[in-house]
């Protein structure tokens, strides 16, 4: 099959409106910050700079904290649940408004394809505040208790590769539980955090409830160190969760952290054979496999192997690498340099280590941070390829047997966030799933989220669960 | 001190008080053992002192156990945990005896806590069927899939039980565990650790899997940063910590694997425990089922 032919089909840049330079957001207002240096913010499609964005040191953020406790002791903590929820209900419906101007100024900032950013990220983000909306009126049947009580002040640290997405899911069942917010994005995709503080002076929610503080690893460090922090919520690195963990420590502090993965993706002899490649496809290339439960292990049934590389592999050639804002673009841009040359170095590992390397023969444009999609075959569980979280388009491929071989390689990882089964027979998806040792099991699906559904990993790939009821848990004192 | 029995006159037959790991009563592999005196400060018996090998070997007999403990129907491990209540029934006055002497209570109050210990047991052992019903959940997410969440036991889980409470408190904090399916490393009360020798000496006897509980006398202190670092130990209740730097520095320790950590809190062990040791050693697994013909 030759690759089709596309004309360029370019979303248009004309629906946002970038500043120049962005302060951070507290209590309802932007400010110039006091003790840190500005950064740039680029697409990583292009290393064009977008915005230079202020870096807020422990000063700004203990500015930020005040404004929080200040907004739960006066305004959100006595505000009844009722109109909590319509506030949350505004900010939904907010999004959805500018659901194409959000969903650009993510492909921009991020690199993400627009496909996804405009039919998954933002779309779900509105739905994530839709539904804990309704949770903010009743919070005495989420299973706590007659009288839940919230936390009181959030400090929320999320990752680059959903940069608002992630937002979402840490702000809205905070909010709706009582609590305040001061969250920190990532430093390499701020923008989005900060046109949701926009959208929340455009809700005209009360100032100090949610608080945007941007910056870097530091900033992040003095947000979960503050000790006026009730409850802290992180997602990114096991490395990183390892060091929030020690250093909550001692404190009052509740604590959720959603980390790292090495999922992996079982394919049976009898699966539906055209839908287990595109969910092998989706599995580890979403998102330029940017995303903590990427089925980044393929465990293929022996009698099937052959068919299913080939197959695999066709499908990778037919894959479009490029401009992120063009609709026809399948996989986008590693999202930094530094996460290039990380996926770099573990595929050259790869290598050395004696696994196969192929990728389709792509063109990869001149500027920006680019990666093609691959594959490795060969591999062995105690290759680093194989134990080792990439977080980018490369995927292992090992073999199994019988069901019972398959459960032990694929429990047999530090972590434990996700899986994925592909075969027809239901007695077997559901006895895989009470096999594997991770939070999320998708059966002939890979990489489906909802507002709905609790999302969390076993082991090291953190505690507490996101989404649902037990989402809302989290954000509630019990 | 030979003691006899006035009526009979009969020399008394003493227990030796061992460890409980992996279904069997070894000593300690480090020979140590330490003096129990009662309240007053009488002596009562040796307890073996347990070691970091034998905490090690604990954990080990914990995780062996694991998967077939896990693997039982919720069914089967209410009857199990309904099994310990029979048992200890049937020891009621050697708990009593010893709950008394340990903790200085008169004989009737010493009673009411075996009593109350053993109802413990069988409240526990109720959940056993229903925990998945009332924190579980079906997820109606926008699109063609069942999807569902279930509780799961986290795995090992090591316990530092409370020092005040020798038996109730011991009670209050294993059940909770094991009740889901988890396998449990407890060490016990240090100067007040022989209820605990006996309450193995239960498990044995009912049905409790070997390896299911495994019970350490010693120091909590001594033994509590080996279990908090040990990377195949899924969780750790610090119950028993009484110094606030040391619980911090056991947290920090336990991050290494991140471990669920329960933070020492002031406890009453005669209220209603409520949900919150059992829920705490869970993981929620949610499953993504396809809908369609």
């Amino acid at each position: 099959m030759s690759r089709f032919e596309y004309a360029p089909a370019p979303e248009s840049r004309a629906i946002v409106d970038i500043k120049s330079s962005y302060g951070l957001f507290v209590n309802g207002q932007f400010i110039e910050a006091t003790d840190g240096k500005p950064f740039k913010t680029v697409s990583p499609a292009s290393e064009e700079v977008l915005a230079e964005v202020s870096e807020a040191g422990p000063a700004d953020v203990d500015k930020a904290v005040k404004a929080a406790r200040k907004a739960f002791d006066k305004v959100w903590g006595p505000m009844s649940g009722k109109d909590r929820a319509k506030y949350l209900f505004r900010i939904a419906r907010l999004i959805q408004e500018r659901s194409r101007e959000l969903a650009v100024l993510e492909s921009l900032d991020n690199g993400k394809p627009i496909r996804e950013s405009r039919d998954v990220d933002i779309p779900l983000v509105a739905a994530h505040f839709f539904y804990y909306a309704g949770w903010a009126d009743k919070l005495e049947y989420a299973g706590v208790g007659d009288d839940p009580q919230p936390w009181g002040v959030a400090g929320q640290v999320i990752p680059w590769n959903f940069p608002m997405l992630m937002l979402a899911w840490k702000i809205a069942p905070a909010l709706a539980a009582g609590n305040t917010v001061v969250l920190k994005p990532a430093e390499t995709t701020p923008l989005t955090a900060l046109a949701f503080a926009e959208i929340c002076q455009q809700a005209d929610l009360p100032p100090g409830v949610v608080n945007i503080v941007t910056g870097a690893g530091r900033t992040g460090q003095a947000l979960v160190e503050h000790p006026d922090v009730d409850k802290v919520a992180f997602t990114g690195s096991t490395d990183v969760g390892r060091a929030i963990a020690k250093s909550v420590a001692g404190t009052h502090k509740a604590v959720t952290l959603e980390l790292g993965g090495k999922a992996a993706n079982i394919v049976f002899e009898d699966a539906p054979i055209d839908q287990t490649i595109e969910g092998i496809v989706n599995g580890i290339f979403f998102n330029q496999g940017h995303v903590c439960c990427a089925g980044s292990r393929l465990l293929v049934q022996e009698s099937v192997y052959d068919e299913v590389l080939a197959r695999l592999k066709r499908r990778m050639g037919t894959l479009r690498v490029g401009d992120p804002l063009d609709k026809n673009t399948d996989i986008g841009a590693i999202n930094s340099a530094a996460q290039l040359a990380k996926i770099r170095e573990l595929s050259q590992i790869g290598e050395d280590e004696g696994a196969e390397r192929w990728s389709p023969d792509c063109e990869l444009p001149a500027n920006g941070y680019w990666f093609p999609p691959t594959v490795f075959t060969g591999v062995s569980q105690a290759h680093r390829i194989a134990r080792e979280e990439i977080f980018g388009p490369v995927l292992s491929v090992l073999t199994f047997r019988t069901p019972a071989e398959a459960v032990e390689k694929a429990n047999n990882t530090p972590f434990g966030l996700s899986a994925g089964i592909w075969t027809e027979k239901g007695s077997r998806i559901l006895w895989m799933a009470n096999q594997l040792r991770a939070g999320v099991v998708w059966a002939n699906t890979f990489n489906r989220f909802d507002p709905t559904s609790p999302f969390g990993g076993y082991k090291e790939s953190g505690y507490g669960r996101e989404g649902g009821r037990h989402g809302l848990e989290a954000y509630l004192a019990h | 001190m030979p003691t006899k029995d006035t009526a009979t006159q009969r020399l008394e037959v003493r227990k030796t008080y061992k460890l409980y790991i992996g279904g069997a009563f070894p000593r300690s592999e480090s020979g140590r053992s330490y003096v129990v005196n009662n309240a007053k400060g009488k002596f009562l018996a040796n307890a073996s002192q347990a070691s970091r090998k034998d905490a090690r070997d604990a954990v080990v007999a914990a995780r062996k156990a694991f998967g077939g403990w896990h693997a039982r129907t919720a069914y089967n491990r209410g009857q199990v945990l309904y099994r310990i209540a029979e048992v200890m029934e049937g020891r009621h006055q050697q708990f009593s005896a010893e709950v008394s002497a340990s903790e200085g209570l008169s004989i009737s109050k010493a009673r009411a806590v075996v009593d109350a210990s053993i109802d413990r047991w069988v409240w526990y052992a109720g959940w056993a069927d229903k925990l998945a019903q009332v924190v579980g959940s079906s997820n109606p997410v926008a699109g063609p899939y069942f999807d569902f969440s279930l509780p799961e036991a986290t795995g090992v889980v090591a316990v530092l039980a409370p020092q005040d409470s020798s038996l109730l408190g011991l009670t209050s904090v294993i059940a909770p565990a094991i009740v889901s399916g988890n396998t449990v490393v407890a060490v016990s009360s240090y100067e007040r650790p022989l209820p605990a020798v006996t309450l193995g000496e239960v498990m044995a006897t009912s049905d409790v899997p070997g390896g299911v509980v495994n019970l350490l006398t010693g120091s909590a202190s001594e033994i509590g940063p080996w279990l908090a670092s040990h990377d195949d130990v899924n969780a750790i209740d610090l119950c028993g910590i009484t110094s606030d730097d040391e619980a911090r520095d056991l947290e920090i320790a336990a991050a290494g694997n991140l471990k669920r950590v329960r933070r020492p809190a002031a406890e009453d062990w005669s209220a209603d425990q409520g949900l919150s040791r059992l829920t705490q050693y869970l993981e929620l697994k949610t499953v993504w089922h396809p809908i369609g013909v």
